[in-house]
């Protein structure tokens, strides 16, 4: 240590900042940190250890049962769909909207065409577990089914009202 | 470094065989529609270089325009709202006095009175919707069609404005609820979002025509106007046509037969 912090401490020492202090009133302080810690920390306790899993979207349907073995896949492998389905569909949107364009060939070979509510709703017709089950666990709202009807067949037999 | 003739005509010999295998690369992987070939139109799709329309007075009698009216608002779930404040309209009836204010006179034929003019969308050649659009969401499309684009449109009614047509239709709220009958292979649209007649893009990608046309027992035409050989040209051929509202320079390609 060198002089000049020798000093400092020295002056500290003088004012009495190294004595032990009281804390006033420090039964009411000393509960109020605890009941503070309480509040806060009360989400964290009550939740331990019940961490829910992420959910697994619900792959069949009776639609996609009814598909021969070797159609049951999605326009491009599971693996892509499952991290790319948003970009795809933007690319979707665009070819469709703008350029006129409306099959698209997927990694098979096939033809489809390109539509949210008819295509891929023609085979996932399990909106609630299939896309809402995901979003939902993550918080997030796409705003596709404002405008895009998320059970058409339903909607359109005046089955389901919002 | 010293080379002879010999060695640096091999070199040089070497490094040609090499870019000239990277350029064969580079052609390969950029053959053009390589990059977009999984996009493709259906190849029954109908095309035009100038789709227009003629609707032909003759032969309109108040069953046809009701059917078309109704054929086109199921298909495109265009709701229902009985308040012309709000309303959305994609196809509806005008009189011959609001629909054709120019040629409007006190003493108008017998034939036009209490006529119902269908009237829709005129796919403007000079679109003014367009020019204004700040976000493209509306545009002109290769084959004429002034298109709309709901994912990318504001709500700003900047179009609504231009258009002198009054074609186009706002939604001031969720029309869902106001859509009797849904048709399940068309989406609709939301709150906020400006929307008008597509003559029917999505049913010329599949080969069918509009959906009008298709209902009118041949009241309406509709093809190239670009090809002298169709059957609008024909009609502008013989007979004598009006547009609406085209001293205003926007060129409508929706013609009426008189």
């Amino acid at each position: 240590m060198g002089d000049e912090t020798k000093k400092v401490i020295n002056a500290l020492r003088e004012t009495g900042f190294f004595k032990p202090q009281t804390i006033y009133d420090s039964r009411k302080v000393i509960i109020g940190i605890i009941i503070l810690f309480g509040v806060v920390g009360f989400t964290f306790f009550y939740n331990m250890g019940k961490a829910s899993k992420a959910p697994e979207p619900e792959l069949t349907t009776p639609d996609i049962q009814g598909l021969p073995e070797a159609e049951r896949v999605c326009v491009e492998p599971r693996e892509y769909m499952k991290a790319n389905h948003m970009r795809l569909l933007n690319e979707w949107r665009d070819q469709v909207v703008r350029r006129g364009k409306r099959d698209y060939v997927g990694f098979t070979k096939k033809k489809y065409t390109m539509s949210l509510q008819n295509t891929c709703l023609e085979c996932h017709s399990n909106y609630d577990e299939f896309c809402s089950r995901c979003h939902q666990y993550s918080g997030i709202t796409p705003y596709c089914w404002s405008c895009h009807v998320n059970k058409p067949k339903e909607w359109a037999a005046g089955k389901f009202k919002e | 470094m010293d080379i002879n003739r010999r060695e640096f005509l091999k070199r040089v010999g070497a490094s040609a065989l090499v870019g000239l295998l990277g350029g064969w690369e580079a052609v390969e992987i950029l053959a053009p529609g390589q990059v977009e070939a999984s996009y493709l139109q259906k190849p029954n799709a109908l095309t035009a270089k100038r789709w227009a329309m003629v609707v032909d007075m003759s032969k309109m009698d108040q069953q046809t325009v009701e059917n078309c009216i109704a054929a086109c608002h199921h298909i495109h779930n265009v709701p229902d709202i009985n308040d012309p404040r709000r309303e959305i309209k994609w196809i509806w009836l005008e009189e011959f006095e609001n629909a054709f204010p120019g040629q409007y006179q006190e003493h108008v034929a017998r034939r036009f009175e209490g006529k119902p003019f269908l009237v829709l969308c005129n796919h403007c050649d000079n679109p003014p919707c367009v020019r204004v659009c700040p976000t493209k969401a509306t545009w002109k499309r290769e084959d004429g069609i002034v298109m709309m684009d709901q994912h990318r449109c504001i709500g700003c009614r900047y179009c609504m404005a231009a258009c002198p047509f009054g074609s186009r239709s706002f939604n001031w709220m969720d029309p869902r609820p106001f859509i009797k009958k849904g048709y399940p292979e068309y989406p609709t649209r939301e709150k906020g979002v400006v929307e008008k007649c597509n003559f029917c893009t999505e049913r010329l990608a599949k080969g069918l025509m509009p959906a009008c046309v298709e209902i009118s027992k041949g009241a309406l035409m509709f093809s190239d106007l670009a090809e002298p050989e169709s059957g609008v040209r024909e009609v502008l051929r013989e007979h004598y046509t009006i547009r609406r509202k085209s001293h205003l320079g926007t060129n409508p390609q929706v013609y009426y037969v008189v």
